[in-house]
């Protein structure tokens, strides 16, 4: 893999970083007039997720990381693992609860999602932006009410939890955003 | 979506930069501060390590030069001021080798200016009339603060600044979010300054207001003389506004031996850590010898002040074109 000085860091770059493979969010050029120049760095561990700061020589090196993000299909959860394929390759990758993290909640059979992975081994699992999924609980509907106003708690069938406004039902499709949890509309079928 | 041709900066940003320089013009003449140019081209270099400079080859019939792009004109104003020009200014162009970032253009302008048979108290007087003077119209300084680099680097940090104390760095360093520095920086102090003030005091010095911290360790003394009461620090002052650096000036050390024994360890700093060979500029020696007036000076970088005037939050933003459009 090659290695890349820090002039090179810029926004997304993947590097090793303390043996884990990390993502550079900002880098900051510091040098005081009559001093030694640094770069004050903001990466992202891909592994945990935590943003940390560290700062660096300038003209020191890190060695880039091989980090492929995937767009694979979620085939099923065999209860100790989920599973996914690369819809080219056909090749199936599976990953336990640790890597799958927060996803899991919007995670349905068959759905599109993006998988990345680090020396081909996965490491961390993002849903499709929007997904389309069914309420299995939530509390009766108030007639009239088509504000959206206040809202009320839905369980969706992933059992990811999402405020819906007053008049959705069980059963229904809605639509969410999965970046911010939020209910975006109902799906007409 | 910008085009490449266009410059990084507003028009706007074009208009402040023209009165800025003519309200400097206007504060120097009032002064009868003289004001000179300098060759941006030079046979020799300044030595400092941390500075990397452009050179370039100067062609003549059966004969080629190497020449330097200055990375600051101090050496040939310190030959005039020997010469006997009395006070004098320069708003000149400078050039630093691989400077890129927020803050940092490699071809950046520098307003540099030396007084006769000041002291840099009096110089920081002086600094303090400009720069007020520039804010006013745009968004006034709320004040001017002078701090010694001891006293601030303490307030920041507990540390002692003048005194090396490699335990109390590593451990400071390991409790505040910078464990990297002990690795970095290893048994040497100017680096631990510069890493621990960069990033614990700095950013916090001269809240919309001048700060000017006077009194930095001798180890960081650059082209200053060495405080005449306490051997531990140099007589050399920073500037800084909202976490910004400015500036730097010195009571300029007029001792040929001494500077002349700066160079040579800086070349031999430069010779150790395998940068470019400089050419030592012995001219600058020889005026010296002949004798270089008592005086104090200082570089402010215009760019980065135009960047606090327009609140700007990247140097190409006041650039016509910065270097990445240059």
């Amino acid at each position: 893999m090659a290695s890349y000085s820090t002039s090179e860091f810029k926004a997304g770059l993947k590097v090793m970083l303390d043996s884990d493979p990390c993502a550079i969010i900002e880098n900051e050029f510091v040098k005081p007039g009559k001093g030694q120049a640094f770069n004050r760095v903001k990466i992202r561990n891909l592994k945990t997720g935590r943003v940390i700061e560290r700062t660096f020589k300038s003209g020191e090196s890190l060695e880039g990381a091989d980090i492929v993000e995937m767009e694979m299909q979620y085939l099923y959860n065999d209860g100790e693992f989920r599973h996914f394929m690369n819809n080219e390759s056909f090749e199936q990758y599976q990953c336990d609860e640790n890597i799958v993290g927060d996803a899991g909640k919007w995670l349905k059979d068959q759905d599109a999602c993006t998988v990345m992975l680090w020396n081909d081994a996965p490491i961390g699992v993002t849903p499709a932006n929007f997904v389309e999924l069914k309420i299995v609980e939530t509390d009766p509907g108030v007639r009239g009410d088509t504000s959206g106003g206040g809202g009320k708690p839905a369980k969706l069938e992933t059992g990811a939890v999402v405020r819906v406004p007053l008049f959705v039902k069980t059963e229904e499709m809605i639509k969410v955003d999965t970046r911010t949890g939020e209910y975006i509309s109902r799906v007409k079928e | 979506m910008q085009s490449a041709w266009q410059p990084s900066c507003s028009i706007d940003a074009l208009h402040l930069r023209a009165r800025l320089l003519a309200k400097i013009r206007t504060f120097f003449l009032e002064k009868a501060v003289l004001e000179v140019e300098t060759p941006l081209l030079s046979h020799t270099i300044g030595t400092d390590p941390s500075l990397a400079f452009f050179a370039t080859d100067y062609d003549l019939p059966h004969c080629q030069h190497r020449l330097f792009l200055q990375t600051s004109p101090e050496f040939a104003m310190k030959r005039l001021l020997v010469a006997g020009c009395g006070s004098i200014y320069q708003i000149a162009k400078a050039f630093r080798n691989g400077e890129s970032g927020r803050f940092h253009n490699p071809e950046f302008t520098l307003l540099e200016w030396y007084r006769v048979g000041f002291t840099l108290s009096e110089l920081m007087d002086e600094v303090a009339e400009l720069i007020v003077s520039l804010f006013a119209e745009y968004q006034p300084l709320s004040g001017v603060e002078r701090c010694s680099y001891q006293a601030i680097f303490q307030q920041y940090t507990g540390l002692d600044a003048l005194v090396f104390c490699y335990d109390d760095y590593c451990a400071y360093a390991l409790s505040n979010e910078l464990p990297e520095a002990v690795a970095l920086c290893e048994h040497n102090h100017a680096l631990w300054l510069d890493v621990l003030f960069s990033h614990k005091v700095q950013p916090y010095l001269g809240d919309n207001a001048l700060c000017m911290i006077y009194g930095y360790p001798a180890c960081q003394s650059s082209l200053a003389r060495i405080n005449a009461d306490n051997p531990l620090v140099t007589d050399r002052v920073e500037l800084f506004i909202n976490g910004v650096e400015l500036g730097n000036g010195f009571y300029e050390l007029t001792d040929a031996v001494e500077q002349n024994q700066r160079f040579e360890n800086e070349i031999a700093v430069r010779q150790h850590a395998n940068l470019a060979d400089v050419v030592k500029d012995e001219r600058l020696i020889a005026a010296l010898n002949a004798g270089l007036p008592e005086c104090s000076g200082i570089a402010i970088g215009l760019d980065r002040l135009l960047m606090l005037l327009s609140k700007s939050a990247s140097i190409d933003e006041i650039l016509s074109f910065s270097i990445h459009r240059a």
